[in-house]
């Protein structure tokens, strides 16, 4: 038998519970922009569509500072604090 | 040598016979350490009979199973030996020479300690109330030489000795075992367990590891950096184990520690980096005196293969980061194309062959640093074919022209670039009064610039500047030159290659600036 050393770095991640859905959207809808290019253009016309169907709904206009990194831990904050619902709009 | 006085460590044995003896156990005082190969072992074995006839309360541990069945027979023994093939009591009381003898107290303190033959020694040690009152009579110590050297202790052996100590209590390895069984083939095991980039790992058994983090005095539970995208904590020894299957020697982990470093920092942005559907990927340049003393390739083929520095190096950041980080392709890292830089991208900069400043040197190091700098790049080498220029303006605007390329002939102010300038190339920029690099790289963004409405969308290319977002500025700010790169310090310059052939070669970058990523110095500390 041979014996080799793990690695990796042996952390087993932790299996989180999904929020329940809600049956209907209500409260304040968050529209993330990622920064990427035209991920502005996809939100415009998600805010149109949805503000018609939705008139008691409020949306609220978020960016990343870069596509590249995570979104930094106050605007995390701020938008769960905020927000009872996320769309995000990834890129291109 | 443990220390006169201090604890003898506690064992447990099987003699020859199957029976288990333990230390302490409040009446043994003598510990002795022998191996049948030894002549001096064997020397002293007849005064270990006697003594064990006599009564004297002693442990006899030899160190091979076989050997110690040849000198029972071979001395028609009484005295049981105890079976230490494992080594590690050897090892635990640091024998370095056998015959050793341990005195101790009955609780276990040692009190003195023999090493190899030395006549009057263990007339001393024996004439201390132990040697049996009949001995001096029985025994004929004038047949025995004055002295005799002992011989090495199998527990020093190069081969056993670094396997002894990844198992003793001290050991500096705190990772996982993993065990596998004798039927399993280890190399295809680490296939199975998504250990590797797609070639064959070296296996990261504890005594290579342990040979690894010889190439280091910083502590193997010292936390080298946190690794994007998982943000796990790499420890020293965790990386010592990737480099291990990287292929590394011990003399590149100081290299491999201060690049990881470099790459989790915010301004690289590994997590990006290797996340990217761009596909970009580490590129590794090392400066300074470590560069030839660990043997990396500057000349000749320096960015292909067939130098194990250069290779391995980068081959175990990036098996650091997948394994550690969680960066495997279909998972958080997305790439579109990949590209082989992702396996491995390091090379050293030919110091020597040019006037220049290094790369370190440009960058605020002293030239006796040793220092790795790390760039985010897409592609490269992309190579800048000019076999004719012959003047250096002439061949500073060719490259300049092969540089339109990066990222899209139209896509400006978007990217940094490394440029690779091979010692022809070089000696024609000098040639003629002696271009700098900030003259080179002020050519190149001159060559390259632009009128902003020259990049505008069109039939032929998506790429540029949108004719709506043109329109809406006045014509000075349409005509207003743009240059290729953001800054002409974007334009990064390293020599290497060898000295026949007159190609260049260029690394394209990816988001250049906070947007996406910067380059990363660190001085290697060894």
């Amino acid at each position: 038998m041979s014996t080799i050393l793990d690695p990796t770095d042996e952390r087993v991640p932790v299996a989180r519970q999904i929020t329940p859905r809600p049956t209907a959207i209500t409260g304040n809808v968050a529209l993330l922009d990622i920064s990427k290019p035209r991920g502005n253009v996809l939100l415009d016309q998600f805010e149109l569509r949805l503000k018609e169907r939705l008139p008691g709904v409020n949306f609220n206009r978020y960016s990343k500072p870069t596509f590249t990194k995570p979104a930094p831990d106050d605007l995390r904050q701020e938008i769960r604090q905020r927000n009872d619902f996320v769309i995000e709009a990834l890129a291109d | 040598m443990l220390p006169i006085e201090s604890q003898a460590p506690a064992f447990n044995l099987d003699t020859n016979q199957g029976e288990s003896r333990s230390f302490p156990d409040g009446e043994t005082v003598l510990i002795c350490f022998i191996k049948e190969d030894c002549p001096t072992c064997k020397l002293v074995v007849p005064i270990l009979e006697q003594l064990h006839l006599s009564g004297l309360p002693m442990l006899v541990l030899g160190q091979t199973k076989d050997g110690n069945k040849l000198l029972i027979e071979q001395f028609n023994l009484t005295m049981p030996i105890l079976d230490d093939s494992s080594l590690k009591v050897s090892f635990a009381y640091d024998i370095d020479t056998v015959p050793t003898v341990v005195q101790t107290s009955t609780d276990g303190i040692i009190s003195a300690e023999l090493i190899g033959f030395v006549k009057t020694e263990w007339q001393n040690l024996l004439g201390q109330n132990l040697l049996p009152q009949n001995m001096d009579n029985t025994f004929d110590w004038d047949a025995l030489p004055d002295w005799r050297p002992g011989c090495g202790s199998l527990s020093v052996d190069p081969l056993i000795a670094d396997r002894l100590q990844a198992e003793a209590e001290n050991s500096p390895l705190r990772a996982r075992k993993i065990d596998i069984a004798p039927a399993d083939d280890e190399f295809e095991f680490m296939f199975d367990q998504g250990f590797s980039d797609g070639l064959p790992l070296v296996p990261p058994s504890p005594e290579r590891v342990l040979r690894m983090l010889a190439g280091t005095s910083r502590d193997s539970q010292e936390i080298v950096a946190i690794l994007p995208p998982n943000l796990a904590e790499a420890t020293v020894e965790k990386v010592a184990i990737n480099a291990v299957m990287a292929g590394c020697k011990p003399e590149y982990f100081p290299v491999v520690l201060a690049a990881l470093e470099a790459a989790c920092t915010d301004e690289f942005n590994a997590h990006g980096v290797m996340s990217t559907t761009m596909g970009a990927s580490p590129v590794m340049v090392v400066n300074g005196p470590i560069r030839n003393r660990i043997g990396m390739n500057a000349t000749l083929g320096a960015l292909g293969q067939g130098n194990r520095a250069n290779a391995t190096i980068g081959r175990a950041v990036r098996l650091a980061l997948r394994n550690m980080g969680g960066a495997k392709p279909g998972g958080t890292e997305r790439s579109t194309l990949g590209n082989p830089m992702k396996f491995t991208m390091c090379f050293a900069e030919s110091e020597e062959r040019s006037e220049w400043d290094p790369l370190h040197v440009e960058r605020g190091f002293d030239p006796s640093d040793s220092v790795v700098t790390l760039f985010g790049m897409t592609s490269g080498p992309v190579l800048i074919v000019d076999q004719t220029s012959v003047g250096s303006e002439q061949l500073a605007r060719s490259m300049a022209m092969s540089l339109q390329n990066v990222h899209h002939p139209k896509a400006y102010m978007a990217s940094d670039t490394l440029l690779v300038v091979c010692p022809e190339h070089l000696d024609t920029l000098q040639r003629d009064g002696h271009m700098s690099k900030a003259e080179l790289r002020r050519v190149i963004q001159a060559s390259l610039a632009q009128p902003l409405k020259q990049l505008v969308q069109n039939d032929a290319s998506g790429v540029g500047v949108a004719a709506a977002t043109l329109d809406k500025m006045d014509e000075a700010r349409q005509n207003k030159l743009v240059t290729k790169f953001p800054k002409d310090e974007d334009i990064h310059i390293v020599v290497a290659g060898s000295d026949a052939g007159k190609f260049s070669g260029a690394f394209h970058g990816w988001a250049t600036g906070p947007i996406g990523t910067i380059s990363v110095s660190r001085k290697i500390e060894e």
